[in-house]
């Protein structure tokens, strides 16, 4: 017989398969019916829409943010490039989670925020920023201002792909720095830069699930809410997990279809198979704290 | 058009330019020659301040280029004047730089529409005349990695002609080109030399450079060895170090 030892591989995996999933629909610990009663439960689908609506904003502040700093850390100003150096390096050096924390609690620091003329001058407008600084805000700018010094180096690397003949064509027929940037560089950049973008949705979806240690109800923690109560806590945890799943999912399709767009006038097409790897991208597991692979 | 005294220039220690002077009146051909390294593309690329002169002037069309004089002193024009500047020359490279992202078309309308102020539907229309006089009316929708090398630097001189030049620089336009397809871009370019355009182009054309020429100037190491109607240069070149060249590449 050819090929015996794929033969014998995949016997083993099936088996192996077959064990875990006999238990996982045998073991009545896991309670599938709770998980079924709970999964369009109010609280959940509220928590769901929350999950979303933070990491679609965390996003794009983050993304807006990137392209700033990028292009600051690509001037050919010291000051300016520095600026956007030490940005990165302060938010890329601590965790995202201490973050939003630290928002949580700015208020310890400055219990006012005002706009006026700094330096003690006149002030236009105060107000309180414990008022101001809602748990949803705290975990948005936490996860928003975390996410651009991550961008800025996804946008940079997009910028650098870009073949410096362009620019040169660009500035040869009388466009400016920026009019070559808009319309030149970042529409060619954009092929590196959608698919790290991609990934870092995927992954903020997921890391916004460490707004809960601010006591905010996005999906997990409206998950932890309703489990404190009633003590089902693993099956809450795995309808939690279905909805991180199904978004992830419906993103990475998505992305494909961006993906293909901006691939438009070069020979290498997005072909089937890449669909087969964003997919796998999707449920590749990645750690919590959101970094570059 | 233009006129060139004593430019310098430097890259670190390296001296490419060691004070070229020359000058060119409108609506004639300059043809540069000289081996590789002997500082002509530097030269073409100081022309549109591409690349900054350390020494010496340049002016295009009575203007200084890169720079304001007042008094004796220099001052560096701010980007937007630069850019200003640049708009009048055009320029074809050697890799034909078109973006990639954009048809035919929208290479050509482009710079017209964005930094002229041209609208829409004049730019299409002049562009759609240019892409004919290069023979690409039928490719105007294509990208251009789907056009041949001739085809694209065919497109990438109806580009720069979009901008209405006073002035264009051809970076060795044909060297990237498979030898069949050198043909159709040296014709664009004689019939551009015919309507009168003001050319500078670097290149290895020897044919093209004694055809369409006015004026052939030779280069090596960072200045002019001698320079003249191409004819006679080519047939009675003066310097030895001209006779070596041409020996090698005719």
């Amino acid at each position: 017989m050819r090929h015996w030892g794929r033969w014998v591989a995949s016997a083993i995996v099936l088996f192996i398969v077959a064990v875990i999933v006999y238990s996982v629909v045998n073991n009545p610990r896991f309670q599938w019916g709770v998980v079924g009663d709970f999964l369009f439960d109010p609280r959940i689908v509220r928590g769901a829409r929350v999950t979303l609506e933070l990491t679609f904003l965390a996003m794009l502040i983050g993304i807006v943010l990137g392209v700033v700093l990028a292009v600051m850390r690509l001037s050919p100003s010291p000051l300016i490039s520095g600026l956007s150096s030490f940005y990165i390096w302060f938010f890329r050096g601590t965790p995202v989670l201490v973050q939003i924390l630290f928002w949580q609690f700015v208020g310890a620091l400055y219990p006012k925020i005002s706009i006026g003329v700094p330096f003690g001058g006149h002030v236009f407008a105060s107000a309180s920023a414990n008022h101001l600084i809602t748990p949803f805000v705290a975990g948005l700018l936490g996860l928003g201002l975390n996410e651009g010094a991550y961008m800025a180096e996804i946008v940079r690397a997009g910028i650098l792909s870009v073949d410096e003949g362009q620019t040169e064509a660009a500035s040869s027929l009388g466009m400016r720095r920026i009019l070559t940037l808009r319309r030149v560089v970042l529409p060619q950049a954009m092929r590196v830069i959608i698919p790290p973008t991609g990934n870092e949705t995927i992954s903020m979806l997921k890391t916004s699930s460490l707004v809960s240690v601010i006591a905010y109800p996005e999906l997990l923690y409206s998950a932890q809410l309703i489990y404190s109560v009633n003590f089902k806590t693993i099956p809450l945890l795995i309808v939690a997990a279905i909805w991180y799943l199904f978004f992830t999912s419906i993103l990475s399709i998505g992305q494909y279809y961006i993906e293909r767009h901006y691939a438009r006038g070069t020979s290498g097409q997005v072909n089937r198979r890449d669909l087969a790897q964003v997919m796998a991208n999707a449920m590749r597991f990645r750690h919590e704290s959101g970094g570059i692979p | 058009m233009l006129r060139a005294e004593a430019v310098h220039k430097s890259f670190g220690r390296l001296e490419v330019l060691k004070g070229v002077s020359l000058e060119l009146q409108a609506g004639e051909v300059m043809c540069m020659l000289g081996p590789s390294g002997s500082g002509k593309s530097t030269f073409l690329r100081c022309i549109n301040h591409l690349e900054k002169i350390d020494g010496g002037r340049l002016w295009v069309d009575g203007s200084l280029v890169g720079y304001r004089q007042e008094g004796d002193k220099l001052y560096e024009l701010r980007e937007s004047e630069v850019a200003q500047k640049r708009a009048e020359i055009g320029m074809v490279f050697q890799r034909f730089n078109l973006f990639p992202h954009m048809t035919a078309l929208e290479n050509v309308i482009e710079a017209p529409t964005h930094v002229l102020g041209v609208g829409k539907a004049t730019a299409v229309a002049e562009a759609k005349t240019l892409l004919d006089r290069v023979g690409l009316a039928d490719k105007i929708d294509t990208y251009p990695a789907q056009l041949s090398g001739g085809q694209q630097q065919r497109v990438a001189i109806a580009r720069a002609l979009a901008m209405k030049p006073k002035l264009m620089l051809f970076d060795e336009p044909t060297s990237a080109l498979d030898p069949e397809l050198v043909g159709d871009v040296l014709e664009a370019m004689r019939q551009l030399a015919r309507d009168g355009m003001t050319m500078v182009v670097v290149t290895h054309e020897i044919g093209f450079a004694r055809e369409a020429g006015d004026t052939l100037v030779f280069m090596d190491e960072g200045v002019i060895v001698e320079s003249g109607p191409p004819r006679e240069v080519l047939a009675n070149p003066r310097h030895d170090r001209t006779r070596a060249f041409l020996s090698k590449v005719l």
